[in-house]
């Protein structure tokens, strides 16, 4: 049932697009940064990497009212708590569906993005890495979240303001990667807080959707 | 213990009112009953209660695998009737013909009107094969056709040892059944 169930995921994001605002998100921000610091190549290349983690940390919020609420309201996740599947199964498999259609996608976009950000060879690799590593980390955040305010009306600001703080320490760690190597265990750092938010979203979020029904 | 459906001195709380309290109803198999009471007594609650998506203020739920349908169609808008039935149900092909929804598998859920909305969530109950049925408002929206097919349905889930609870205003078939009164 969680296979049918990440499937379902995968269906409804490619539906009506939904899974490319995010991307087309992402690519524009990389176009307009080098319109706002101007056409120079050593300092765009300097900032292109904290710019496009940046974007993808902003990417990340777009999906989170469509990931819970919707299901809330219409009463699937009801229904699916009657067929015996946890809330916990239902997120996890919710956190894998939405990855699948965030993270890769987003990788195959930082391409583009690192060109027009003139990020020379070996830093679109640190960043791809670093994206891979991290993009978990920022689903299980858009997941957690998504759960949290749904139900709540024009949760929209909310969100962003829970979703934000927290992504902090990928943030860090991400940018720190791309623009530094791996000086102090950077890679190590995104991987171990990418790590614990997917190991702790499933269970918040599970909770949150439970805690939402009284 | 053969009960389908145990509820031992519940009462139920929501937005800090009390509706119920003292509840206690068995259902065994091939029994019904029918919960009455005024908007607002409770009677929703309860069913979800007796889901387990509710959790009681006092008291036990002791439940076997139910299937509910509430005013929430829980079908996926865009796609076609017998494919988001299948998501739900190993077979649907068995609640689509009781409901009369031969006819509409290949459409759009979205295209659906209120009463064959209706009749696809009774279709997922009926496909279901769990033992306990659990119906709010099940005959909301049903024209004549889609009454009697509901009736039929309940009667043969009964017959093959299912037990019903079931809220609802307008009249349903339910022969012998227990009466839960609220408010």
């Amino acid at each position: 049932m969680t296979g049918a169930l990440i499937l379902r995921e995968l269906r409804l994001a490619a539906t009506g697009g939904a899974a490319l605002l995010p991307l087309i998100f992402f690519l524009l921000v990389a176009t307009l940064f080098p319109f706002a610091v101007g056409p120079d190549g050593p300092l765009l290349a300097r900032t292109g990497g904290g710019a496009l983690w940046m974007a993808a940390l902003l990417a990340a919020l777009l999906p989170i009212d469509r990931l819970v609420e919707p299901d809330r309201a219409n009463g699937v996740l009801d229904q699916l708590h009657l067929k015996g599947i946890s809330e916990e199964s239902v997120a996890f498999a919710k956190l894998a569906g939405h990855w699948l259609s965030f993270g890769p996608p987003l990788m195959l976009a930082a391409i583009p993005a690192a060109a027009l950000m003139k990020l020379p060879g070996d830093v679109l690799v640190r960043l791809e890495l670093g994206l891979l590593i991290g993009t978990p980390g920022l689903a299980a955040l858009t997941l957690g979240v998504g759960a949290l305010t749904a139900g709540l009306r024009r949760s929209g600001a909310l969100a962003g303001l829970l979703l934000l703080p927290l992504a902090v320490p990928l943030l860090i760690f991400g940018a720190g990667y791309v623009a530094r190597g791996n000086d102090g265990g950077a890679l190590q750092l995104l991987g171990a807080v990418s790590l614990l938010l997917v190991a702790g979203a499933p269970f918040a979020a599970g909770a949150a959707i439970r805690a939402g029904r009284d | 213990m053969s009960d389908l459906l145990a509820l031992d001195g519940v009462a139920c709380v929501r937005g800090g009112r009390l509706l119920f309290e003292g509840l206690s109803l068995r259902l065994g198999p091939g029994e019904a009953a029918l919960v009455r009471g005024p908007n607002g007594a409770g009677k929703s609650s309860l069913l979800r209660l007796a889901a387990g998506l509710l959790r009681p203020a006092a008291g036990n739920v002791d439940c076997a695998v139910a299937a509910l349908t509430d005013e929430h169609l829980a079908l996926d808008e865009r796609q076609r009737l017998g494919a988001a039935l299948a998501f739900w149900v190993a077979d649907a092909a068995p609640g689509i013909a009781a409901m009369g929804l031969e006819a509409l598998a290949g459409v759009p859920v979205r295209m659906l009107s209120t009463g064959q909305r209706k009749r696809a969530a009774l279709a997922r109950v009926a496909a279901s094969g769990a033992p306990l049925w659990l119906l709010d408002e099940p005959a909301n929206g049903l024209d004549t056709d889609g009454l009697a097919r509901l009736d039929a349905a309940m009667a043969a889930h009964r017959a093959a040892g299912g037990a019903i609870l079931a809220a609802s205003h307008q009249p349903i078939a339910l022969s012998e059944a227990k009466t839960v009164a609220l408010g």
